[in-house]
């Protein structure tokens, strides 16, 4: 049953040291303010699961959250490398990072499967492919009826999911819209689950077959608006293009990047004050 | 800026990958170079070409290019927009896909493609992004079509990993494999068009752009790389096609701040 509740109370009282955490939305809604929220809190150990690592992991691998990357595709798109990903594979800092690699239709169907409660899910796919080969998270089966040999990957089961999306009404019924990625299969995987959302209404007023998670499949709620960015929520703000470009610089080298992280997110009170100190910033760099 | 301007050749490589889509094809669209080649064809000879992007929008009609596979305009214009598990189980691997565009960071004289590392797994030189939805698409798309500029580099005889599977170690590999796609189809470089050997599936040069030698294609490949017997210049780009071409350019840049292909 949903909780309206705040971030720092959701994010304190659901997840835990060593959790596996799947904080989900393709480059749209992505739930940078928990990202953020984890990080002030400290959480360390989590085997963090995400089709696209992006900005948000990058924070959060290079602030020392994780102990396991599970992902798809790793880069900052359209701009280049995630640094402090690279920087924990290629030097181990600020610690080990052990990866599990997957393609983006063996993960999303991998949520799938978890959704559905099934130990695993079935693809046709990584025949000829070096991935199966480095990885005990993609093996191959074959069909009891056909024969033909398929990629199976387990399901993945966060004991956590985060989403962002646009509206929950008081109930915490929640409702997205837009480029949907694996978020409502990411949350139905899931043991607890945390959605932010843009604002809270008295009704949704959703088509019959629109995308929402009914208030009992979701266990928190918490109204932070903005919580997307630099990402964007279809329908309130655009993305924050030339954010994704700055953070090239930002996280390029350890120094920066911890300056950053120092005075955006560990120094910051909550989001709110996050989103003041960012555009305090960016006001001095354009003056 | 008008077509009397020279062309580069980043805009040779897009207008010629571009002519490799047709009216009734159902593309499966790989962001950077292939999404601005695939949306060149749609706004010139193959209007009716279908783009899909693997976070979920069917029948995309960006009128500027994505910087990021998932941007808000992809949806805007799309004719519908599903769940990304949906997008690979129903529509690719449903067989609906005929092309997928494809870009790499390195590729070999079978068209094997790496995106994962440079150098040891375990141990990488060069840690790249990753796979993305490239091996199901590599795996199940009608056909496959790479974009990537070329260097010495990025054509290798052997690529350091197989992320995403080309024609393998060439002849019926594939089809000893159950792959149900035909695999790579063409290559479009900065310098010139390869196509794979009907029988050995090894890369072979068909097409070569305007002022560019076969000696500079040898320099720019880790292979002793094979010319057809009548290799042909790639026809030149036409007024339409390059202003067109750069106007989408124009558009994007002022929209994101730069170009989104660079």
């Amino acid at each position: 049953m949903a909780e309206l509740t705040s971030l720092r109370a959701a994010v304190g009282s659901l997840v835990r040291d060593g959790d596996v955490v799947a904080m989900e939305g393709f480059t749209h809604l992505i739930p940078f303010a928990a990202g953020h929220e984890l990080i002030r809190q400290g959480r360390k150990n989590l085997a963090l699961v995400r089709m696209t690592p992006d900005l948000i992991y990058d924070q959060m691998i290079g602030a020392g959250c994780a102990r396991k990357l599970v992902f798809s595709w790793g880069g900052n798109p359209g701009v280049g490398s995630l640094h402090r990903l690279r920087d924990a594979v290629e030097h181990g800092w600020p610690g080990a990072l052990e990866l599990e690699e997957h393609g983006h239709g063996d993960l999303s169907n991998a949520y799938v499967a978890g959704a559905s409660n099934l130990p695993f899910a079935v693809l046709r796919a990584y025949a000829g492919s070096d991935l199966p080969r480095h990885s005990d998270a993609i093996r191959f089966i074959e069909c009891p009826f056909t024969g033909e040999r398929l990629a199976a990957v387990p399901a993945v089961r966060p004991d956590v999911t985060v989403i962002h999306a646009q509206k929950a009404d008081k109930k915490g019924n929640v409702l997205l819209w837009g480029i949907l990625g694996v978020q409502k299969e990411a949350v139905l995987a899931a043991r607890q689950s945390i959605v932010t959302v843009e604002e809270v209404v008295d009704e949704l007023e959703a088509w019959p077959n629109a995308c929402i998670l009914p208030h009992w499949t979701v266990s928190a709620v918490c109204r932070v608006p903005g919580g997307a960015h630099p990402s964007y929520a279809h329908g309130y703000y655009g993305r924050d293009n030339m954010f994704y470009q700055a953070w090239e610089a930002i996280s390029r080298d350890r120094e920066s990047f911890q300056y950053w992280l120092k005075r955006h997110i560990l120094d910051t009170e909550d989001f709110e004050e996050f989103k003041r100190v960012l555009q305090e910033g960016m006001a001095k760099e354009v003056g | 800026m008008s077509a009397q301007a020279a062309i580069t050749a980043t805009e040779m490589m897009t207008v010629a990958a571009s002519r490799l889509l047709r009216n009734g094809d159902v593309c499966f669209v790989g962001i950077g170079l292939p999404s601005a080649a695939a949306n060149l064809a749609r706004l010139t000879h193959a209007p009716g070409v279908v783009l899909i992007y693997e976070s979920g929008p069917i029948g995309a009609k960006p009128d500027v290019l994505p910087l990021s596979i998932g941007d808000g305009s992809l949806a805007e214009t799309a004719d519908t927009v599903v769940s990304t598990s949906e997008i690979f189980r129903y529509w690719l691997q449903g067989g609906r896909v005929t092309v997928g565009f494809l870009s790499a960071a390195q590729i070999d004289r079978f068209a094997n493609i790496n995106t994962t590392v440079i150098g040891d797994y375990a141990h990488p030189e060069v840690r790249l992004p990753g796979a993305g939805g490239a091996p199901e698409i590599a795996a199940c798309a009608g056909k496959v079509i790479l974009v990537l500029r070329q260097t010495a580099r990025s054509f290798v005889e052997r690529v350091d990993f197989i992320t995403s599977v080309g024609h393998l170690d060439g002849g019926d590999a594939r089809k000893r494999l159950g792959l149900t796609g035909q695999g790579p189809a063409a290559v479009v470089t900065d310098l010139c068009l390869m196509t794979p050997d009907p029988v050995t599936k090894e890369l072979i040069v068909t097409h070569l752009h305007r002022g560019v030698s076969p000696e500079k294609v040898r320099a720019a490949t880790g292979w002793k790389i094979r010319f057809a017997e009548a290799v042909e210049e790639t026809p030149h780009p036409s007024t339409w096609e390059l202003d067109t071409l750069r106007q989408l350019q124009r558009r994007t840049a002022l929209a994101h701040g730069r170009p989104a292909e660079a």
